[in-house]
């Protein structure tokens, strides 16, 4: 650990405009900062390789919280503290509220932001997976112009994701459509606070007379970029909740996953977890459930 | 890069390096060394000051980024000598033992309190979360926290 940074270049503009045309004239030289709660670690064990770095913290067109009748749109920089006392995300948008409250804690809440949060693109990030099952939608601007994209493509490997190197995350925009759905969510690390993701869930389902009409499943920390399980979802859509799906499931998911060992945790253990959050999911909604798992 | 940083209410320009952390700032160059450094790495808590009225961990905020901000550190908490209700809090119910994570316990403690004037217990170790004490076994600090919040609503 460095007591002391190295020197390196940090531009503070005064608008999104100046930012973008920043990055407009050297694509690829400059790395966004937002709050800077992981890029600052890195920084101070001098593991970031970046020398050029643009603040995003201060710009006003990357913050607020919009509303209308059919979808919630977040700033990029809209921290973890703003998202967990907004009334309209903690009654609609749970999981992300939940997943706000792991991060860290409070002074990381304070600073650390969404849109950080995705370009950051940590496999173990807690508040992707719930992006993912509210299937948010980005707002990517450049000095071109803006464009909306679905999160569900946008990490594509390891730290990569479908943006260009001109582009930032100006905001994300969640449909007001799951209000009605269950949803459950779960982290699973060494302490509740402070701690990084061995494994965690985020779920929605509509579940009727034991039988599931509709499942979102993703999960964190089992693969390169959080992962919406599609394949597992097809394998319980219209299927009874009974120790047979459950069993299925998992099957299911095992084949989707592609967990590594790390300093955290195993691939071994991740999957046998994710397993079990997936079937601890299930069986709290199903009825008659004797799984001996 | 020139900045202005407002600290404990008086306001401070200072002509620094990108690289100048918020803790750095607050204690070589305008010389309050009740923050402590701990770990640097946003685990201990042992540097949290108000940054614009929340807690932040000043080791890993630049002090570019404070530019034009409010900070209050411990030293801005005692009023004419007379100690804030948590520094009496953890004077009162014993609330350090050698003293280091205190400076950062007693800023989050007071965010936590301007938040939720009355909070339960669970609530006052969830707000604490990110300050690590090697000495008490957080019990003296929850009852200090106790205390205070007692004290600020004039029971």
């Amino acid at each position: 650990m460095r007591a002391y940074l190295p020197a390196y270049d940090l531009q503070t503009p005064a608008n999104l405009a100046e930012a973008l045309r920043l990055l407009a004239d050297a694509p690829g030289v400059w790395k966004p900062f937002a709050g800077g709660t992981d890029l600052m670690v890195l920084l101070e064990a001098g593991k970031l390789a970046h020398k050029q770095f643009i603040s995003l913290w201060h710009l006003p067109e990357l913050r607020g919280i919009s509303i209308t009748d059919d979808s919630i749109t977040l700033g990029a920089m809209t921290t973890y503290s703003q998202v967990q006392t907004h009334p309209i995300l903690q009654r609609e948008f749970p999981l992300l509220c939940q997943a706000a409250s792991w991060t860290g804690s409070v002074a990381i809440q304070n600073r650390g932001t969404i849109g950080g949060n995705i370009a950051n693109a940590s496999p173990a990030a807690d508040s992707l997976p719930a992006l993912l099952v509210y299937e948010a939608e980005l707002e990517l601007v450049s000095a071109r112009g803006a464009r909306w994209v679905s999160y569900q493509s946008f990490h594509t490997g390891y730290k990569q994701m479908a943006m260009r190197s001109d582009e930032l995350i100006k905001a994300i925009r969640l449909p007001r459509t799951t209000n009605q759905w269950i949803q459950h969510s779960r982290k699973v690390g060494t302490r509740k606070a402070q701690a990084i993701s061995k494994v965690c869930i985020a779920a929605l389902a509509k579940i009727e007379n034991n039988t599931i009409h509709d499942i979102r499943l993703a999960f964190g920390s089992v693969a390169p970029g959080p992962l919406r399980c599609v394949q597992t979802e097809a394998v319980l859509k219209s299927r009874a909740i009974d120790d047979a799906t459950i069993k299925d499931a998992r099957s299911a998911l095992a084949a989707e996953l592609t967990p590594i060992d790390d300093i955290r945790s195993t691939a071994e253990y991740r999957l046998r977890v994710a397993g079990n959050l997936l079937a601890e999911f299930l069986a709290g909604n199903g009825i008659d459930f004797h799984s001996d798992r | 890069m020139k900045i202005n940083v407002t600290i404990n209410g008086q306001a401070h320009e200072a002509d620094v390096e990108p690289r100048l952390l918020l803790v750095h700032l607050i204690r070589d160059v305008v010389g309050l060394t009740g923050t402590h450094v701990g770990c640097e790495t946003s685990i201990c808590g042992a540097c949290t000051v108000h940054l614009n009225g929340r807690a932040v961990k000043s080791c890993t905020v630049l002090a570019v980024q404070a530019n034009g901000a409010e900070v209050t550190t411990i030293e801005g908490l005692a009023n004419n000598g007379q100690l804030h209700a948590v520094q009496e809090g953890f004077w009162e119910c014993h609330g350090l033992q050698c003293g280091y994570c205190t400076p950062g316990m007693i800023m989050a403690s007071c965010a936590l309190l301007k938040d939720n004037p009355n909070p339960s217990e669970g609530e006052i170790r969830h707000g604490l979360e990110g300050n690590l004490c090697r000495c008490t076994g957080y019990q003296n600090i929850v009852e200090s926290v106790k205390y205070a919040a007692n004290k600020l609503q004039g029971a």
